[in-house]
C-alpha cells in the first residue's frame, strides 16, 4: 500500500517536471541553434530531439529513459546529463550526509537534556539559540560564518570550490563551513521537537510509574521517556530531509560549491532542460525515499503498529 | 420594533466579535513570554514597512561619490549621517534597508494570505466532504509536497516568468512583473501544506456534537463550513498563518539572494547580501546590516507563533 503510493506520488511528481518543461516558452530547438539557425537545420534538430512528436508521447519516452538510465543530453555542454550530475551527486551526498551525521544525534542529545532539565537557564539558552538558527535563512547563517570565520579570523578559505576530478574530501578544510552552515538549520528543527516530545513523555503516567517503582533515573529518561518521544522526531527528521535539499541549493549558491544545487540553479539561468528535469526529479525522489523510510522506522518502532499488521 | 433594535445590536456585536475572534489569539500571545517578544519585534517591523519611506534619509537607488562609507560617517554637504554606511556604489544602506523591508513584507504577506486562505478552502472542503474528491485532491497536494519547497518555487518561479499573459495582469497593478510572480509562487508552495493541517483539524472538529446537530438542522455544507467549523479552526489558523509568514519571508529572501524575482536595482534584502559577495572584506557592514534585518524579522515572527500556540494550548506542529 505505502509503495503503491509512493509509485503514485512519483507518477504525479514526474508529469509535474514534465509538465513545468512544457510550458516554458519558445522552441528548445531554437534556443539552441540561437539566431544563426536555418530552417532546415530547425527541422532536423527538432527531430533529433523527438519535439515534432505529441506530448504525451515525448512524455513516455522521457520516463522510459528514466528507467534505463538515460536522462538525455545536456543542450548546454552536450554532454550525456548522467555523466555530468554523477561527480556533482557525490560531492552533495558528502555535504548532506556530514551535516546529517553531526545534527541528528547531537541535536537528539541536547534535546533530551534540554527536556529534562525544563525550565532551567541551560535550556533557555538552548531553545532560543536554536529558535535564531532556524529562523535564520541559510545564505545569512553562510554569510556571518564567512565574515568571522574566513574575511576576520582568515581560518577558512572563503569559497569552497571543488576542482572537475577531485574529491572534497581531499580538501576537508572547504567542507567546515557549508557542513555548518546546513548543521544549523537541522540541529534546531531536531533538537527543538525532540525536546517537546520529552517533555510531553516525562508528563505520562508510565513515567510517573517507573519513576515511583524506584527505577534510576538515567533508566527512566532513556529506557522509557526516549523510545516514545522518538517517534514525532522520526517525522522531523525526515522532512527536513526535504528542507535540506532545498537548503543544498542556497548554501552550494554561497559557497560555490559544485554539487546538485548549483547544478540546479544554472540548469534553470541556462535553460538546460534535461539537466533541470533530472535534478528535479532525483531531489523528489529522493524525498519520497526518505518520507517512505521514515514511515518504515515508525512502524519498527511503534509496537503497536507492528504487532497489529 | 424592538426587534429592529435587536437586531442591530446583535449585528454589532457580531462585527464586534469577529474582529475579536480574528485578533484574540495574538492578544493572548502577548501574555507569553515569547509572544511578549515577538508581537513588539513583529509590529516594529511592520510600522518601518509602512512608514519607512517617510525615514529614510536618502532615495534607496541614489548613487553617491562616497562609497564604502562607515556607519554613522557624515557625507560631504547632507545633514544626516549614513547610519548604516554606504555600499560599493555610495547608496546608504539604511534607506535600501527600509525600501526592502517594505516589499519583502508585503510580498510575504500577501503570499501567505493567499496560500491560507485557498489551502483553507481547499483543506475544509476536502475535510468536510470527504470521498473520492478529497483523496483526489490530496494525493495532488502530496505530489506537490514531496518538491522542497524551494525547489517547487524555482520551478513555479521559471515556469510563470514565460507566461506572456503575466505581463498584461502585473500592468493592470500598475507593478513590475517580478513581485507578482514571487507572490504567487509562494502561494502555489503553502496552498497544499496550509490544506493539509486545516483537513486533519476540519476532521476532528467534524465530530462535535453541535456539527451533528447543524446537520440535523438541515444547514446546507457551505454554512455548516464556514459558520460552524471554521471559527472553531481559528486558533490553529492563526498558528498556520504566522508559520506560513515565516517561511514565505525565508523563501522570498532566498529567491532574492538566488537573483530570481528581482529587478536588479531594487533594494531586496536577500540581492543586497548576494551582490555583497566581493566587499565582503572591505565593507562587512553593507551584508551585516539586511543579515540582520531579516534574522530580527523571522525571529519576530516565530517567537509570535510560539506566543500564539502556547496560548491557544496547540502541540508543537511538524514543520513541513
Amino acid at each position: 500500500m505505502r509503495f503503491a503510493l509512493i509509485l503514485l506520488t512519483l507518477v504525479v511528481v514526474s508529469l509535474a517536471i514534465f509538465g513545468v518543461t512544457e510550458v516554458l516558452p519558445g522552441d528548445v530547438a531554437e534556443a539552441v541553434l540561437g539566431k544563426s539557425r536555418t530552417p532546415g537545420a530547425l527541422e532536423t534538430l527538432r527531430e533529433q530531439m523527438g519535439l515534432d512528436q505529441p506530448p504525451w508521447k515525448r512524455y513516455l519516452n522521457w520516463v522510459g529513459g528514466v528507467f534505463q538510465g538515460d536522462l538525455g543530453t545536456s543542450l548546454v555542454q552536450d554532454r550525456p546529463v548522467t555523466e555530468i550530475l554523477k561527480s556533482r551527486l557525490q560531492n552533495s551526498l558528502v555535504l548532506a550526509i556530514a551535516a546529517f551525521c553531526i545534527a541528528v544525534p547531537s541535536a537528539i542529545l541536547v534535546g533530551v537534556w534540554a527536556g529534562v532539565r525544563r525550565g532551567s537557564a541551560g535550556d533557555h539558552t538552548v531553545s532560543v539559540l536554536s529558535l535564531v538558527a532556524i529562523s535564520l535563512p541559510e545564505f545569512v547563517t553562510g554569510f556571518i560564518l564567512i565574515v568571522i570565520l574566513s574575511s576576520t579570523l582568515g581560518w577558512l578559505p572563503s569559497s569552497s570550490i571543488v576542482l572537475p576530478g577531485t574529491s572534497p574530501l581531499a580538501r576537508p578544510e572547504i567542507l567546515i563551513m557549508p557542513v555548518l552552515t546546513m548543521t544549523a538549520v537541522l540541529f534546531g528543527y531536531i533538537m527543538r521537537m525532540t525536546r517537546a516530545n520529552i517533555i510531553e513523555a516525562l508528563e505520562t503516567n508510565y513515567v510517573r510509574t517507573a519513576i515511583l517503582k524506584g527505577l534510576p533515573r538515567w533508566q527512566v529518561i532513556w529506557r522509557h521517556a526516549v523510545p516514545n518521544a522518538m517517534l514525532p522526531t522520526i517525522s522531523v527528521v525526515s522532512i527536513n530531509v526535504g528542507w535540506m535539499l532545498g537548503g543544498l541549493i542556497i548554501v552550494e549558491s554561497v559557497f560555490g560549491y559544485p554539487g546538485l544545487g548549483l547544478t540546479l540553479i544554472n540548469a534553470i539561468n541556462r535553460r538546460d532542460l534535461p539537466v533541470l528535469q533530472a535534478v528535479a526529479l532525483l531531489v523528489a525522489g529522493t524525498y519520497a525515499v526518505s518520507n517512505l523510510v521514515a514511515d518504515l522506522m515508525y512502524v519498527w518502532l511503534n509496537p503497536r503498529i507492528r504487532i497489529s499488521s | 420594533m424592538s426587534t429592529e433594535s435587536e437586531t442591530v445590536v446583535m449585528q454589532k456585536i457580531s462585527i464586534k466579535g469577529r474582529l475579536n475572534n480574528i485578533f484574540r489569539p495574538m492578544l493572548n500571545a502577548f501574555k507569553t513570554p515569547a509572544g511578549r517578544v515577538g508581537l513588539p519585534l513583529v509590529v516594529l517591523h511592520l510600522l518601518l514597512a509602512c512608514f519607512g519611506s517617510f525615514l529614510a534619509p536618502f532615495g534607496p537607488t541614489d548613487f553617491s561619490d562616497e562609497t564604502f562609507a562607515q556607519p554613522f560617517t557624515m557625507g560631504a554637504g547632507n545633514s544626516i549621517p549614513y547610519i548604516l554606511g554606504t555600499d560599493q556604489f555610495g547608496r546608504d544602506v539604511f534607506s535600501r534597508l527600509l525600501s526592502g523591508a517594505r516589499s519583502i513584507i508585503l510580498i510575504s504577506a500577501i503570499g501567505s494570505i493567499l496560500g491560507v486562505a485557498i489551502g483553507t478552502s481547499i483543506g475544509m472542503f476536502c475535510g468536510y466532504l470527504g470521498g473520492k474528491i478529497d483523496e483526489i485532491v490530496m494525493r495532488i497536494g502530496d505530489g506537490l509536497m514531496s518538491f522542497p519547497s524551494l525547489l517547487l518555487a524555482l520551478l513555479v518561479l521559471s515556469v510563470s516568468d514565460s507566461l506572456t499573459w503575466m505581463d498584461d495582469f502585473s500592468a493592470f497593478f500598475a507593478t513590475g512583473k517580478e513581485p507578482i510572480l514571487v507572490i504567487a509562487t509562494l502561494a502555489i508552495v503553502h496552498t497544499p501544506r496550509v490544506a493539509r493541517v486545516l483537513r486533519s483539524a476540519t476532521l476532528s472538529i467534524k465530530t462535535q456534537e453541535y456539527i451533528e446537530s447543524a446537520r440535523l438542522r438541515g444547514e446546507k455544507s457551505l454554512y455548516i463550513i464556514f459558520k460552524e467549523i471554521l471559527p472553531n479552526a481559528l486558533p490553529v489558523l492563526a498558528v498556520e498563518g504566522s508559520v506560513r509568514f515565516s517561511y514565505a519571508i525565508l523563501l522570498a529572501s532566498s529567491l532574492g539572494f538566488l537573483g530570481l524575482g528581482v529587478e536588479p536595482p531594487s533594494p531586496d534584502w536577500g540581492a543586497m547580501i548576494a551582490d555583497s559577495r566581493s566587499i565582503l572584506v572591505r565593507a562587512p557592514w553593507v551584508p551585516l546590516s539586511p543579515a540582520a534585518a531579516v534574522a530580527s524579522l523571522v525571529v519576530g515572527v516565530n517567537l509570535l507563533t510560539e506566543g500564539i500556540r502556547d496560548a491557544a494550548r496547540l502541540p508543537t506542529e511538524l514543520p513541513q
